[in-house]
């Protein structure tokens, strides 16, 4: 049967959404991986059954990454720790923030991106990774610092034609890549501001603040970024950066999509601004280009447009690869909303759920 | 020495639903370095990988908190009981 699977991650455990196609309909499935936060949340569509993914952190029993095989009916996770730091690092795992299929043509590639700063590489489908030492030793590691998440490596995006090329994100360290397969990287901040530094240091190589990092695969040389402070486009894969800002409420918020079929579209949630991490005018918009950043508009119907106070996170927006394609979205006051018309308009998926950390769909045959 | 650790319910999947493992071990470390042999998924559980004990947990020494006493290093006598527990934090 065919059906749609959306991963909602919580700071209480990962719930399981089905749909049919038709997408109109969710059954909303018991909480697992229960009492603990769920902010890595992964897909992997190059199987028969996607292989999904979970990482999630227990306040008392600590951080793993679970996956599933049955599109999340159940989790398991290996018995050595599939992602773990080498001793001789020193460092020790906090969370894994995020996990990335690599290419059509890499299989059983898979990266995680992980809390404290680091990215790993599996080569087994994800059941055991190691570090990627050339970004873990990188000579600015030591400079980069926690932003208000963590000390996070939180955005990966494989270019998608280059096995070699890879483009990371970290809070607040920046964005960096690699063109070698990651023996080798560099930062890819030109342009971006770091609005907190002293009037003629605001232009840093490295330090910056990114939030997310989006891009389409028939653009592979296009970036789209949300950053604390600055929305921002990049058309020679980080080489260079632009604000695109015009038609926003404010600069500031955590998640950015592009939208899977029309590389000129695009969706953010701002939020008021740094020192007022709440929606603007107190209404639920998402904001919309169709223009690749050119302009933005706002989409409010079916979002709660008065007294409204939740956020979303930087994970918890997301898109599935069904024609029309499906945008989701999850909120701190644990809300998820549906749009099947490029969000023109939401419908409600599932309420009073445990905060949302982090949202993955996908439609499965 | 021959010693017992005790497992809260939640920890209890970990180790094929046995709630007490027999140990063999001089220190309370030596045992969980055991277990990390035994049950490694267990064993993450209580350290991370740099062999830390988790912050939210407690261990102790038939009625000691081991952090009263030696630590990690803290001696086990025959028969010990070494008990796991989840300290009350969070929200």
């Amino acid at each position: 049967m065919n059906e749609t699977v959306l991963l909602i991650g919580t700071s209480k455990g990962v719930l399981v959404a089905r749909s049919d196609r038709a997408r109109s309909r969710w059954e909303l499935e018991p909480l697992q991986l229960v009492m603990s936060s769920v902010y890595g949340l992964g897909i992997d569509r190059r199987r028969a059954t996607p292989r999904l993914f979970a990482g999630a952190t227990s306040e008392h029993w600590g951080p793993s990454l679970f996956h599933s095989d049955d599109l999340g009916r159940s989790w398991a996770e290996p018995e050595a720790a599939p992602v773990a730091f080498p001793a001789d690092t020193g460092a020790a795992l906090i969370r894994v923030w995020q996990v990335e299929p690599g290419l059509e043509s890499q299989p059983d590639l898979i990266y995680a991106g992980a809390e404290p700063h680091a990215l790993f590489r599996s080569r087994d489908g994800g059941l055991t990774f190691e570090l990627v030492e050339g970004l873990f030793n990188h000579p600015h590691q030591p400079q980069w610092v926690p932003g208000g998440g963590g000390a996070c490596l939180h955005t990966i995006v494989p270019h998608p034609t280059d096995p070699d090329r890879l483009l990371v994100a970290l809070s607040a360290g920046g964005v960096y890549r690699t063109a070698d397969g990651g023996a080798n990287w560099e930062p890819a901040n030109r342009g971006i501001q770091a609005q907190w530094l002293p009037e003629d240091q605001r232009f840093p190589e490295f330090g910056q603040c990114v939030h997310k990092v989006s891009s389409h695969p028939s653009r592979p040389e296009r970036l789209l970024a949300q950053n604390h402070f600055g929305v921002y486009r990049s058309d020679d894969y980080g080489d260079n950066w632009e604000a695109i800002e015009n038609g926003l409420p404010s600069n500031f918020g955590f998640p950015v999509v592009v939208h899977p079929h029309q590389p000129d579209t695009a969706y953010l949630f701002p939020l008021q601004a740094d020192s007022e991490r709440l929606p603007p005018d107190r209404r639920c918009r998402v904001y919309r280009t169709r223009d690749a950043g050119q302009s933005w508009e706002p989409l409010t119907r079916g979002l709660p447009q008065s007294g409204y106070h939740a956020i979303v996170l930087r994970d918890a927006l997301c898109t599935d690869q069904g024609d029309p394609a499906g945008i989701y979205f999850g909120t701190r006051d644990g809300e998820v909303y549906s749009s099947l018309d490029d969000g023109d308009s939401w419908q409600l998926v599932a309420s009073h759920l445990p905060d949302v950390l982090a949202v993955r769909a996908a439609l499965v045959a | 020495m021959t010693a017992s650790l005790h497992l809260p319910a939640v920890l209890r999947p970990s180790a094929d639903g046995q709630g007490i493992l027999p140990v063999k071990a001089a220190t309370v470390g030596q045992a969980l370095d055991g277990l990390a042999v035994s049950w490694p998924q267990l064993e993450r559980r209580l350290r991370d990988e740099q062999g830390v004990v988790r912050r939210h947990i407690q261990i102790y020494l038939e009625d000691t908190d081991i952090t009263d006493l030696s630590g990690l290093a803290t001696p086990l006598p025959e028969g010990a009981r070494i008990y796991i527990i989840p300290a009350i934090s969070g929200g």
